[in-house]
């Protein structure tokens, strides 16, 4: 199995995605934001946190204009599997990939803390691992992560069960509570919670441990 | 040629650095604020042969979000 994580001009969370991978199995390869092309037989492409370009213009807007993403849109409508986290999300949004965008958080603040997180379908290879309805503890360090989709959109994410998952207090004012969507073939996932930061003894907490592990069991190459 | 681009999220979506500015005009005892939305203005040097299609594209798929912004843009 392997996975690609792409690292940017800015990305601070590539490393701990790169372990995350690592410790679930993953051949990981670091795959630099001017490469026109990802490695060959990616599994899943990881998309990180961090702060591309600075945040420059909206967060995630310069990056999605980068020669890989061009190549990350590709693997995805090959249904190629990739999950986004944080900056990696808001990446996601601005590419198309996923929909929605993330707006600034309500109360203005940058909040960085573990927070309570609802798994509301266990229906991905993202989330198989957890129960429907699981609260897990997750950390989030983010200043916009608001999450805005327009009415008819929330409504599909919601009828198609694509809403991955949920705040059980929300800190930011994403729309539905909102903390991560799946693409329509759910093999996308975009969050703005932090699964790496919550995958070892070291970090005070393991359980976005069952995402990675769940991600090696059942991929196959797009 | 100059053209000016403003950026401006769209109705209805929340502009919480608008309400902070509205909030603390209010504390500053200018009770006649009723709303503030804030917005980006982009300022593009454009070279001879640049056309108003060159500028959308570049709104369109770049400078504003159409998920959540509108623009305009100005030829200065």
């Amino acid at each position: 199995m392997r996975a690609a994580v792409i690292v940017f001009p800015g990305s601070n969370c590539d490393r701990d995605l790169a372990v995350a991978f690592e410790q679930a199995g993953f051949q990981v390869d670091m795959v630099w934001h001017k490469d026109a092309a990802l490695p060959e037989g990616v599994d899943i492409v990881g998309v990180p946190g961090g702060f591309s370009y600075g945040d420059y213009l909206r967060c995630g807007a310069i990056a999605a204009q980068s020669p890989i993403c061009k190549a990350v849109v590709d693997h995805t409508k090959r249904g190629g599997y990739a999950v986004g986290v944080c900056n990696g999300f808001q990446i996601l949004t601005e590419t198309g990939i996923l929909p929605g965008a993330l707006l600034r958080n309500a109360g203005l603040k940058y909040i960085c803390r573990t927070i309570g997180l609802k798994v509301e379908t266990s229906d991905s290879a993202f989330t198989e691992g957890y129960n429907a309805g699981d609260v897990i503890g997750i950390p989030i360090a983010h200043h916009d992560g608001n999450y805005f989709a327009d009415d008819a959109t929330l409504a599909k994410l919601q009828d198609q069960d694509r809403v991955a998952f949920t705040y059980t207090e929300n800190p930011n004012g994403s729309v539905g509570d909102i903390a991560g969507i799946l693409s329509e073939n759910r093999r996308v996932l975009g969050m703005m919670p932090h699964p790496e930061r919550a995958a070892d003894d070291g970090h005070g907490g393991t359980d976005g441990t069952a995402l990675f592990r769940a991600l090696s069991g059942i991929l196959t190459p797009a | 040629m100059k053209a000016r681009v403003h950026v401006m999220l769209k109705n209805g979506v929340l502009d919480p650095q608008g309400e902070a500015v509205r909030h603390a005009l209010g504390a500053m005892g200018f009770d006649q604020v009723e709303g503030v939305r804030q917005g980006k203005v982009i300022d593009l040097e454009l070279a001879e042969g640049a056309t108003e299609a060159d500028i959308t594209e570049m709104c369109e798929k770049l400078l504003a979000n159409t998920v959540i912004e509108r623009y305009e843009v100005e030829l200065v």
